[in-house]
């Protein structure tokens, strides 16, 4: 086998799985560290370089950091990454200090379309550059999605307006009311380029007989949260039906609660288990009395003289052919029919560019998303760039960050007459962590404490008024707590085969028996089978040493690693050694290098 | 040495013995060695086979005397009974344990200084004796304890730590073993788990003194240039007679392996010994004719390990003894003490 190149930077990237799951590869460990050490200003700033926004994002990310967390293979549950996150930020302080300045303006014009968190992150990382970014949105205030569709008890206002005003700060003007209506007009006002960034702006309505008829009381449920947000709609009625099984549905029915809806219900065609809603989100909605059934296909919608009285559903099980598709199966059972007064659809948002001209010379699919480079975001019109749910259909807000900073980067090289699909490479740096013989400039030891609990306000307190906020965030003990579940895995095990002289002490000492010391293998598949402990996990990589003096090689099982640098501690000929992978994240602005003080 | 407790979280997919334990459970406390000792090595070796053995931790008792061996006990089986004597007498504390309770599994851990200096003659009268017990010798050549002295099983001509060479002769403990009566004789290296934790578990499953002697490394004061008990020295002079497979008596037997190279030995529990052969030549049943094998290799400077004797017929002390088959502190009290009458009648009978 050949040896492992750890000086790859994907290698130990992979290792930190929560920083390898997140598309704007937030160096997690990093920011949980400095949150255990009570500097909760770092741990913001450690998030802003990445992710712009640790105080919206530590409410209402969709976590793909969790599912991915070691712990979660250790144990129960994963570390509470996002709402660590929130700790950050609600504990941070004054951080306008920490915060860098832009570089001297270098009169290059970029214009934004969408406030949303995808423009955003343009605007940031280029401002940063010394671009002058224009940023166009159509509703009165900035944010998009977040500002529009998230409803206030779960994301208050204030969040998103400090967060926004730490990106106009750098010089970056936001046009609010200002609804882009042509691209032709805006590409003639001489901006060296355009990034569109209007998400996904249209719902998916309900094809049902009856659904015209009664239209004054079906709602679509995007625009319906915009209008809730916004204060124009103010009440619904008693009963009230949302179909979709989709966050906004989640967002849908618990507004609905707080608009004066009694009896809510969530009807959804799949099963419970698939719903493409969060977990926690669907538990929110049933911990406020809101019923979610599944299995049930909408049939039509009854009306008398055009006055919504309910709907009616069909009753079907999930079945799977050989290849894993699912379809409905009618189970034949009587149809079911629901009361309501109001109904909101919230099965999904499709994407619409009404106000890009079809012979601008940006092409389109059959589906109706711009054609794109997928690495650079650049679209068949060279000057124009997209992000976030406006480039590939409905994602979440983190996606729309990590496009941000890809479609900066093309943006600057495209301006500077550069070749934009060459890619700034990534790069590394690791550093041992030893102080002492016992001594790791990190915490080593490993926490049993199960995950806690996020303290809740009280369910009548919250359901009178829209704008209390509901989940109440970790206070700074708690926060140390979970913190301290985090594993560290951005501290890796670096094995230096020359000095081993193989006395087994690591392996002996080693948890969670991820060390194996074999002879060689032909292949990974058949070193997976001589290892100390079961190795199952074909998606966390061996890590294969050679240069032993008996012949033999070092391989770890990266799968379980508690990163406790017990190996380390054992060794007597420093073979192991504990030291922290930092990945450097091309940026168009090396934001790191600019914050100073901020810990790396 | 570590200060930090090993994690309690394990694998997740951690295998359970026929007991239900996993391995974990028949850890100890954190070591507090130096680290890369051989001990610790031992320790993990003794865990491993315990476990696969499913040994009820509350049924093995481990006894131990003075040296860097002798805290070993304390890093494994936390769950069974210890006793940390005065250094050299395990043997005897083993042996009055032994004969007042007979049902517990002994373990008597050792080093070369307690074992070949201060506790020689212990040593040499629980093996004639027929003690039933796993013996084992952490051997490292050196008294770590109080520096890196050469012990009594230094090889003569071996260097210490700042060069000087041992004039002495060594005590060879294995052919004393063989010698004194022990009836079951292994020697194993503490870098090799993969023979040493078959040898263990043949021992521990043996009827009678069984002892096995370990090269184990000191990383501190014995594994440099010159020395003949360092890793790299014992593993450029290890001459394995053969490997071992146990297998319990529940378990299936198959053996796959070209005729003539496997020897089945059947111990007294009905747990069959598989042996490898590594020289043809080699017979373990042979008492005498493997005191000469090993002598004469050990002249040569090699170092010969794996199952070097045994004695499938093998007897213990209570059958030497004729002692009653129930463990002391299961009797009844009368019958413990059976009176003035009692012994009134056997005083006249040796009359």
């Amino acid at each position: 086998m050949q040896s492992t190149d750890i000086r790859n930077p994907d290698y130990f990237h992979k290792v930190v799985d929560c920083q390898y799951a997140c598309p704007a590869h937030t160096p997690v460990p990093a920011y949980i560290r400095e949150i255990a050490a009570g500097r909760y200003a770092d741990a913001y700033m450690i998030n802003w370089r990445s992710n712009l926004f640790p105080g919206i994002l530590g409410r209402v990310c969709d976590r793909p950091c969790e599912p991915a967390c070691r712990r979660g293979r250790v144990e129960d549950e994963p570390v509470a990454i996002c709402r660590l996150k929130r700790v950050a930020a609600d504990n941070k302080g004054d951080v306008l200090e920490l915060m860098p300045d832009p570089a001297p303006l270098n009169g290059k014009r970029i214009a934004c379309v969408g406030a949303g968190p995808a423009s955003l992150a343009v605007a940031r990382d280029l401002a940063m550059a010394g671009y002058t970014v224009v940023v166009f949105d159509g509703n009165a205030e900035a944010g998009g999605f977040v500002r529009q569709q998230i409803p206030k008890f779960r994301l208050p206002n204030e969040v998103i307006d400090e967060e926004v005003s730490y990106i106009t700060r750098l010089g970056v003007e936001i046009r609010t009311n200002t609804y882009i209506q042509s691209m032709r007009t805006l590409l003639d006002e001489g901006f060296d380029a355009v990034f569109v960034g209007s998400g996904a702006p249209r719902g998916r309505d309900l094809d049902a007989p009856g659904r015209w008829e009664a239209a004054a009381n079906i709602h679509i449920g995007i625009d319906w949260l915009a209008s809730v947000s916004f204060g124009h709609t103010k009440s619904v009625g008693r009963r009230v039906i949302v179909l979709g099984g989709g966050n906004t549905a989640m967002d849908c029915c618990r507004s609905a609660r707080r608009l004066g809806g009694e009896d809510v219900k969530v009807i959804v065609r799949s099963g419970y288990e698939e719903m493409k809603a969060s977990p926690w989100e669907k538990e929110d909605a049933i911990k406020e009395d809101i019923p979610i059934l599944n299995f049930r296909v909408p049939k039509s919608v009854v009306h008398e003289d055009g006055k919504l009285v309910g709907m009616n559903f069909e009753i079907v099980r999930a079945e799977y052919d050989d290849k894993g598709r699912r379809s409905l199966i009618p189970t034949g059972e009587p149809d079911e029919f629901h009361a309501a007064d109001d109904v909101i659809v919230a099965i999904g948002q499709e994407n619409a560019f009404p106000w890009i001209e079809p012979d601008c010379g940006i092409a389109f699919d059959r589906w109706g998303l711009p054609r794109l480079n997928p690495d650079t975001l650049q679209s068949t019109l060279p000057q124009v760039f997209f992000g976030g749910d406006a480039a590939f259909g409905p994602k979440n807000v983190i996606w729309a960050v990590a496009h941000g900073h890809q479609a900066a980067i093309s943006i600057d090289k495209f301006c500077q007459g550069e070749d934009v699909t060459e890619r700034p490479p990534q790069g590394m740096t690791l550093v041992s962590q030893k102080m002492g013989i016992h001594e790791w400039s990190y915490d080593n030891a490993v926490s049993i404490d199960l995950r806690f609990k996020v303290p809740h306000a009280e369910k009548d307190v919250v359901l009178r008024d829209i704008y209390a906020e509901v989940e109440l965030g970790y206070d700074r003990e708690m926060a140390f707590k979970e913190a301290q579940r985090c594993l560290n895995c951005d501290v890796e095990t670096v094995f230096t085969p020359k000095l081993c002289i193989e006395c087994d002490a690591c392996v002996d000492i080693c948890p969670v028996d991820c060390l194996t010391f074999t002879p060689d293998a032909q292949s990974e598949a058949e070193l997976r089978t001589h290892l100390n402990a079961p190795s199952h996990n074909l998606e966390q990589a061996l890590y294969v040493a050679s240069g032993l003096k008996t012949g033999n090689v070092m391989v770890k099982d990266e799968d379980v690693c508690l990163h406790c640098g017990l190996c380390a501690e054992r060794c007597p000929t420093g073979a192991w050694d504990m030291q922290r992978f930092l990945l450097d994240q091309p940026q168009v602005v090396d934001i790191k290098k600019k914050c100073q003080g901020v810990p790396a | 040495m570590t200060y930090l407790p090993k994690p309690k979280l394990h694998h997740p997919e951690l295998p359970k013995n026929d007991l239900g334990y996993t391995r974990r459970d028949y850890e100890g406390s954190i070591s507090t060695l130096c680290a890369g000792c051989g001990h610790d090595s031992i320790s993990a070796a003794i865990i491993h086979a315990c476990y696969e053995l499913s040994l009820p931790p509350h049924r093995i008792a481990k006894l131990s005397g003075i040296g860097c061996s002798s805290k070993t006990p304390t890093y494994f089986l936390g769950a069974s009974h210890g006793f940390n004597s005065v250094h050299g007498r395990m043997p005897s504390v083993l042996t009055g344990a032994a004969a007042a309770n007979r049902d517990l599994i002994y373990l008597g851990v050792s080093g070369d200084g307690d074992s070949a200096s201060i506790g020689l003659g212990q040593f040499a009268h629980a093996m004639r004796r027929g003690v039933n017990m796993t013996y084992i010798v952490e051997n490292n050549g050196v008294y770590g304890l109080t520096k890196g002295q050469f012990s009594a099983t230094a090889d003569r001509g071996a260097k210490n730590k700042k060069g000087a060479t041992n004039q002495d002769a060594p005590i060879d403990l294995i052919s004393m073993a063989m010698l004194m009566g022990a009836s079951f004789v292994g020697r194993s290296f503490s870098g090799d788990k993969p023979q040493l934790v078959p040898l263990l578990k043949a021992a521990l499953a043996h009827k009678g003194p069984a002892f096995i002697d370990v090269i184990s490394p000191c990383v501190t004061f014995n594994n440099h240039e010159g020395s003949t008990k360092s890793y790299d020295y014992v593993r450029e002079h290890n001459e394995a007679v053969n490997f071992l497979d146990v297998i319990m008596s529940r378990q299936e037997i198959t053996v796959d392996y070209a005729p003539g190279t496997v020897e089945v030995v059947r111990q007294h529990d009905g747990s069959l010994i598989k042996l490898r052969k590594k020289a043809d030549e080699y017979d373990v049943h042979d008492k005498i004719a493997a005191m000469e094998y090993v002598q004469k290799h050990q002249a040569h400077g090699e170092i010969v390990t794996g199952l070097l004797y045994v004695d499938t017929d093998s007897q213990d002390m209570h059958d030497h003894l004729g002692t009653c088959s129930t463990p002391l502190n299961a009797l009844e009290g009368e019958t413990l003490v059976p009176g003035s009458a009692a012994l009134a009648k056997l005083n006249a009978s040796l009359r």
